[in-house]
């Protein structure tokens, strides 16, 4: 497991990287915007901290923190959010939809709540095949409400899948708070399938590892799957483009609430001053190039618009005929 | 040589690839008891894992097996209700269909959605009688449609051997259809390759699925009258156009007999582009259902709802009376 200056290490990452990644949507290098996780570092870090490399995990619109921490390789990832030919999908999932098999990122649906069905479909065959993989599935708040996420469930509850099912509550689906959205509670519904379910302090690392550590070895060792919820907050809108037209659904009050209890500054206090300036600078450093890495890579050839839509390289037919 | 029907040949198919592959498995309600008969003598041969009941759960399982497919598995799931195919539109067009594009080239989805009795269902209603093959035709998911037990073997073979989704719509009219086979001839059939059942030289009849069969009749009734050419596209999506060009080039006259709804059916699909990219002598025609539903539980209705062999005479008429453009 990483340790404390690990940890801070990571969150101090994704945060820095989130917002370089928003000056890169300003300066129009990312087309069109991204769904930052700025607040929410603390359940990427913990959770993907708690894992082995062989482990899985399924991501979700707000995704990147989990690409990250799982030991995505940075520059790839920001070249995918710019649609560059060196991302890790080649430019073809974007910041909405990106997979990186080589670190065990399956794939980050934008239909909320269709991971948990997926998850339990992996965990099923790595289980079949005698692997001793864990699947960690994130989602937010606004996919308790859907359907396929509880038929995902009860398919991982009906066969005790290796699956660690990790809610990521935001507060707010977009603009709608949680509380306007859901009945009941969301630890039921995991209970409600026979699966262990608790509430999470999302905004300690430490807090997160620990309680994913608890899941995940249940789950490698044929104890089935779990749900954490995480208490966690989102500073920045739902995506950026919040930035332009300027919804007000939250009060400052509740964001200034929120920031009082920052992830990194609740890890940056058991770690020593100087070695939180010396990881900030090496950070800053890395994140130099990792800028440099991605803006610099090229863009795609237009005449490759159709590549891999099939196996077989089959080629729809182009929308006319002259 | 032994008669294969239709519904025998698919049980044949999804055997012998289970055989010749372990990451072949599949999965659907009643599938252990063989409700269908699709997998009769499954369970006791390959084991609950590899004939993996599941619940009523469609957007859940249809999902399940693209995971398992993303971790190397084979899934064929077959559906009992054709509808059912719509309530998971989205986890076959939106997730696994567009995977290996989003994901840059890197994993493919390899699942087999079977859906064993398409069409209209006698009795059973307006929500068990659809036939909606090109829906996924429209979304870029590789379709097939097979009329006969020869057809329906190697269509089967090579969905599930195909690295992509592929939808296999298996027209319940067709289920009981029978041919005389040597089982060393059933082969995998290639995705966009079109057939001839009855050559002819003076009109194109491209028939779908069950239809087929009463066009071969249909073709056979006017044998005094033209000389009627039936065309099978086998699958949909893709389509072998090359292969519709060429029965064209020699008959300049076309007419679609189509079981989809009319509106952005197959049938207008091949007629634009027929119009767009062959040479017609005469402007074409096409049978279809209406928009909307089959009627399902009064069968004076749903007769008039579904194309009928009438139906087709009369267009072919029309079109061979017609003096051109």
């Amino acid at each position: 497991m990483p340790d404390a200056l690990g940890f801070y290490r990571t969150m101090r990452f994704i945060r820095r990287f989130e917002e370089r990644a928003i000056e890169l949507v300003r300066a129009g290098e990312i087309f069109s915007g991204i769904h930052p996780c700025i607040g929410q570092e603390a359940v990427a870090a913990g959770a993907c901290g708690a894992l082995d490399p062989d482990d899985i995990v399924l991501s979700s619109h707000r995704g990147h923190g989990h690409l990250l921490a799982k030991g995505c390789d940075p520059g790839r990832v920001l070249a995918e959010m710019a649609g560059r030919v060196t991302g890790i999908d080649k430019g073809r999932g974007g910041s909405f939809h990106p997979s990186d098999f080589s670190a065990g990122v399956y794939n980050s649906t934008g239909t909320v709540g269709h991971g948990a069905g997926i998850a339990a479909g992996i965990a099923w065959a790595a289980a079949k095949a005698g692997e001793p993989k864990v699947v960690l599935s994130f989602f937010g708040d606004g996919a308790v409400t859907q359907g396929a996420l509880l038929e995902g469930f009860n398919l991982a509850g009906l066969w005790q899948l290796p699956v660690v099912y990790i809610c990521e509550n935001n507060r707010y689906a977009t603009t709608l708070p949680v509380e306007t959205a859901v009945a009941g509670t969301i630890t039921g519904r995991g209970e409600a399938f026979g699966i262990p379910s608790s509430d999470v302090d999302g905004q300690d690392v430490e807090v997160v590892h620990a309680a994913v550590a608890e899941a995940v070895a249940r789950a490698r060792s044929g104890g089935g799957p779990s749900l954490l919820v995480m208490d966690t907050y989102r500073y920045h809108g739902h995506h950026t483009f919040e930035m332009l037209v300027r919804l007000r659904y939250r009060e400052q009050a509740e964001i200034d609430a929120w920031k009082a209890r920052d992830p990194l500054d609740i890890q940056a206090a058991r770690i020593d001053p100087a070695d939180r300036d010396r990881v900030d600078a090496a950070v800053e450093a890395e994140l130099d190039e990792v800028v440099r890495f991605a803006v610099d890579s090229p863009r795609p050839d237009p005449a490759d618009a159709m590549d891999h839509y099939y196996a077989d390289g089959f080629r729809p037919r182009p929308g006319v005929s002259l | 040589m032994p008669k294969l029907s239709y519904l025998k040949a698919l049980n044949r198919a999804l055997g012998d690839e289970m055989t010749r592959d372990e990451s072949v498995f599949v999965l659907g309600e009643d599938v252990n008891f063989a409700l269908t008969n699709v997998t009769a003598g499954f369970l006791k041969k390959f084991g609950p894992d590899r004939v993996l009941e599941v619940p009523l759960t469609e957007q859940g399982f249809t999902n399940f097996a693209t995971g398992a497919a993303m971790a190397g598995r084979r899934p064929v799931i077959e559906f009992q209700i054709p509808f059912l195919l719509l309530l998971v539109f989205e986890q076959i067009t939106n997730q696994a269909n567009k995977f290996l594009m989003m994901s840059g080239g890197q994993r493919s989805v390899p699942v087999t959605y079977l859906m064993p009795a398409a069409g209209w269902r006698a009795g059973w209603g307006a929500q068990h009688s659809d036939q909606p093959y090109s829906m996924f035709a429209h979304m870029g998911v590789k379709t097939v449609l097979p009329a006969t037990p020869t057809d329906a073997y190697g269509l089967l073979t090579t969905a599930i051997r195909d690295d992509d989704p592929v939808v296999f719509f298996g027209p319940l009219a067709a289920l009981t259809v029978r041919e005389i086979v040597d089982y060393e001839d059933l082969r995998p059939i290639p995705l966009g390759s079109g057939r001839i059942h009855r050559s002819g030289t003076d009109v194109t009849v491209v028939a779908l699925g069950h239809l087929v069969h009463e066009a071969l009749q249909v073709a056979e009734d006017l044998a005094e009258e033209a000389s009627v050419e039936v065309w099978d596209p086998r699958s949909v999506y893709p389509f072998d156009w090359a292969g519709l060009a060429e029965s064209v080039s020699r008959t300049g006259r076309l007419v679609v007999f189509d079981d989809s709804n009319r509106s952005c059916g197959m049938g207008a699909e091949i007629l634009a582009t027929a119009v767009e990219e062959m040479h017609l002598t005469a402007p074409p025609k096409r049978v279809t259902r209406p928009d909307g539903a089959i009627v399902g539980a009064v069968p004076e209705l749903d007769a008039v709802l579904q194309p009928t062999k009438e139906q087709l005479a009369e267009a072919i008429r029309t079109v061979l009376k017609s003096p051109g453009w």
